[in-house]
């Protein structure tokens, strides 16, 4: 229990001291709040229960859609906008997984990476509903829990993602250790054991997808209220990619490896693609390959691995 | 009846491109039990330097065919050393991220040389002119895609039925323990068969850059299309990848043609349908 | 009738007979072995009992009802569980995460997201109990991968029993086991509770003789014969069998 308020003060200081040094870059600062969200609901995915997956922007893409057209059409509040995102990215995950979660390795990945591109081929073809490759504008989100406005310098942005961040986070680190969390670490140790007693590990791993798809609908519902605009690139493969390499970068399993690995991928990226995006690809795909070869385990590993390259042993894989 | 046949010759054009594309990445995921997203680099690498010889250098087409085949060939052979033999042992996210890795290096280095717009390739005169089918025209282009498609399939055939190279490149992806107890060397078989692979895919990247434009996205843009065909063949059968991606040509030919507004839903429908179904594809050995 | 009673079972794969017309008793507190030649079938028997393969012919009633239609997970849950001849543990959590969610599973508690895992005093002291049991109290937080091969096979025995099994199936418990460490399986299979219908798979001739009561002789599928083991050691064919070489 102490941890966890330790982890909680910590990651509320670090919210604090973002906000203090950098007044003048809260978009980007937001930014990297919603992309920890996402990429948290893909360390419970993939983290916990080991679905590889390269789809996970469907679910964001889907909130993202479906608060911003809440926002328009039904409500502009904000939190009740949050809600219809998550239902929306875990009806998405709870349909596509009910076929997805049956199968494994190269199939699962490349059907991921289809979902994600199914769901931005309707977008685009749902013009008059979703504003195609325009992107779906005019979201005007109301008061959050009707007290504060949405300012132009986005500092009520960035404590309403920071908020919503921290609460996911705790909600995962709770369900992390729970008996559920556990299952979820036995599948993905040995499916076949998890069968062996007892277990249906298809509906397990469903169960997980549709809740890490929930937390992807999150993020995309945060960014929808945020940015006030949805576009096509919500469901790009590049968002699945970089959530993917992020987590990775960072360490899985362990949730603030997501933070970890979020916060310095975005300000390499912030750094490095601020002229050209080609040359930006070179930073990541260079990166992704020192970290595949040298860092497998993630950064929050970096002190292990060092202490094992002092010793001279080889480097831990997985 | 005239739209039935439209569809297959089409189809059957469309098919036999993504059949060369294919066909390596299958076997190679079949051998080696690698998960490789960047295959479609290789035809972009193919195109790029197929437009490069044609438009900047000036060569006639069959030398600009052969050189860009071969250019690929020299770059995917040192990458096979370097990047792929080292990941065969890993896990298969570890395989997913360093080939996406891989492909955005590829993508960031065509662009750094010709940048990201169109890369057309030049067709000689004769290529684009029609032969009278009775019910259609169709090019001396994608004829020659025809031609050359059942030229590799033949081939290949004959390479894996016909020669002692073919018996232990099937011998290891059968089983590649007892292959490398038996002394073949399979570490040779992989090189060559890589770079086989990623000629092909060079060649069907050229041939089909009129059906599929090459740019500096390619290898992202249809990365999900060559691995679909992949998983229905069943990972490492080459038949089974003639097969899919025949019928996956047809398939999205014919809803090109009779749904042109649902084309590519209808499409990603089937597929997953039919992987729901038969999770190891067409004739798949190995568990995906 | 109480306990498994196995009728006509067969099994092929494709042209392959690996099981053929099997019948077989184990009653609650039975101690079978089931020995033979490798190939002989024995692992496949297993996986058909416990449901991890259809049989191409014959049945299986538990406690007199008809258990084929019900597939793995649903067995387990009727009291028929089994170890693995190749350890299949979750190598990354250590031997109590290991114990503890077999446990969870049984208690209808796995599925659970608000509380945690290790929050159940009932569920804890269950799982503290088959630590010392296995003796196995000493290692029970470091990660099952950091443990020698013999302390594997006693958590992998540890998890099958703490899902509380009426009958326990164990394929070939010691093998790989260095002989020093056999004695440990030994022991704890004499430890198990009284009215546990056991059946023992194994090569390992010492542990045979201590923990059975009774020898069932697999060759080639097919059932060879069943006696105490004096029958067995003086029974001619299985002699020739085992002194012939075959043995693997
Ligand atoms: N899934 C399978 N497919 C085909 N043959 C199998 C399969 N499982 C086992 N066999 C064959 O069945 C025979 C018996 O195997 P097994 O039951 O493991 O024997 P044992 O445990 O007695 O050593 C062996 O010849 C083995 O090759
Ligand atoms: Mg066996």
């Amino acid at each position: 229990m102490t941890g966890r308020l330790l982890s909680i003060f910590l990651i509320l200081a670090a919210g604090a001291a973002a906000y203090l040094l950098f007044p003048y870059n809260l978009a980007f600062l937001t930014r990297i709040l919603i992309m920890i969200v996402l990429v948290l609901s893909l360390d419970l995915i993939l983290g916990l229960a080991g679905i590889a997956t390269l789809g996970q922007a469907a679910m964001y893409g889907a909130g993202a859609y479906a608060a911003g057209l809440f926002a328009i059409h039904v409500w502009a509040d904000p939190v009740a906008g949050l809600l219809a995102g998550a239902v929306a990215g875990a009806l998405l995950a709870a349909v596509s997984g009910a076929v997805l979660m049956r199968t494994q390795g190269l199939t699962l990945i490349m059907l991921t990476i289809a979902v994600a591109q199914i769901c931005a081929e309707i977008a685009n073809r749902a013009r008059g509903v979703t504003g195609g490759a325009d992107g779906l504008r005019g979201i005007r989100p109301g008061k959050v829990l009707g007290l504060w406005e949405f300012d132009f310098i986005g500092i009520t942005g960035y404590w309403y993602a920071f908020a919503v961040m921290l609460l996911v986070f705790l909600a995962l680190a709770i369900i992390a250790r729970s008996p559920f969390g556990l299952s979820l670490r036995g599948i993905h140790e040995s499916p076949e054991r998890m069968v062996a007693i007892g277990v249906s590990v298809y509906r397990r791993r469903l169960a997980a997808y549709t809740m890490g798809g929930a937390i992807a609908g999150i993020a995309g519902a945060l960014s929808a209220q945020i940015t006030q605009l949805v576009s096509l690139e919500s469901f790009s493969f590049t968002l699945s990619a970089e959530a993917l390499i992020m987590l990775i970068l960072g360490g899985t399993g362990r949730l603030y490896g997501a933070i970890l690995g979020t916060v310095i991928f975005m300000a390499v990226h912030h750094v490095a693609a601020a002229n050209d995006p080609f040359n930006w690809l070179f930073v990541i795909g260079a990166l992704v390959l020192v970290v595949v070869f040298f860092l497998p385990r993630g950064l929050v590993a970096l002190p292990v691995s060092l202490k094992r390259l002092a010793k001279g042993g080889r480097h831990a894989g997985t | 009846m005239t739209l039935l046949l439209n569809i297959a010759v089409d189809g059957v054009a469309y098919g036999m491109i993504l059949f060369m594309i294919a066909v390596g990445l299958s076997v190679t995921m079949g051998l080696m039990r690698v998960v490789n997203l960047a295959h479609g680099g290789f035809a972009l690498i193919g195109g790029t330097l197929a437009h490069w010889l044609g438009t900047e250098v000036g060569l006639p087409f069959a030398l600009v065919l052969l050189g860009a085949v071969a250019g690929t060939i020299v770059i995917a052979m040192p990458l096979e050393r370097l990047v792929y033999r080292r990941i065969y042992g890993f896990g298969e996210l570890q395989q997913v991220l360093a080939t996406i890795g891989l492909t955005f290096l590829m993508i960031a280095s065509v662009n750094l040389w010709q940048g990201s717009s169109l890369l057309s390739i030049t067709l000689p005169e004769g290529l684009n002119r029609s032969v009278d089918l009775g019910f259609r025209q169709l090019t001396a282009h994608r004829a020659l895609v025809i031609g050359v498609g059942a030229l590799v399939i033949l081939g290949l055939w004959l390479l894996l039925d016909r020669t002692r190279f073919g018996i232990r490149l099937r011998a290891a992806v059968d089983n590649r323990d007892t292959a490398s107890a038996l002394g073949i060397d399979t570490g040779r078989i992989y090189m060559l068969t890589f770079a086989l692979g990623a000629g092909l895919a060079a060649l069907g990247g050229i041939l089909g850059a009129e059906l599929l434009p090459i740019d500096a996205y390619y290898p992202l843009r249809y990365m999900v299309l060559f691995l679909i065909v992949v998983a229905i063949g069943g990972l490492g059968s080459i038949l089974g990848s003639f097969v899919a991606a025949l019928a996956i040509g047809m398939i999205e030919t014919a809803s090109r043609y009779l749904v042109p507004d649902m084309a590519t839903i209808t499409f990603f429908a089937i597929v997953i349908l039919f992987l729901a179904l038969r999770p190891r594809g067409l004739m798949g050995r190995v568990g995906a | 009738m109480q306990g498994l009673e196995v009728r006509g079972l067969s099994k092929r794969f494709g042209g392959l007979v690996v099981s053929e017309d099997i019948d077989f008793d184990l009653p609650p507190g039975a101690r079978k072995a089931l020995i033979g030649p490798n190939g002989a079938g024995k692992s496949t028997f297993a996986n058909l009992v416990t449901g991890i393969l259809a049989p191409t012919g014959g049945s299986i009633r538990f406690d007199g009802q008809d258990i084929a239609a019900l597939d793995e997970a649903e067995r387990v849950k009727h009291g028929i569980a089994k170890t693995f001849q190749i350890t299949t543990l979750f190598s990354g959590l250590t031997v109590r995460e290991n114990l503890r969610l077999p446990v969870l599973e049984r208690q209808g508690q796995g599925g659970r997201l608000f509380r945690r895992a290790d929050s159940d005093p009932k569920i804890e002291a269950e799982v503290e109990a088959l630590l010392a049991q296995f003796d196995l109290l000493a290692l029970a937080d470091r990660p099952v991968v950091d443990l020698a091969y013999g302390q594997q096979r006693l958590v992998e025995m540890a998890l099958t029993l703490a899902l509380k099994p009426r009958v326990l199936i164990l394929d070939e418990p010691a093998a790989g086991v260095p002989s020093s460490e056999t004695h440990l399986i030994i022991e704890a299979i004499e430890r198990l509770p009284e009215d546990l219908a056991v059946l023992v798979i194994e090569h390992d001739m010492d542990l045979v003789f201590r923990v059975a009561r009774s020898i069932v002789v697999l060759v080639q599928g097919r059932i060879l014969t069943e006696g105490t083991p004096e029958e067995i050691a003086r029974n001619a064919q299985v002699r020739e069998l085992y002194l012939g070489g075959a043995h693997g």
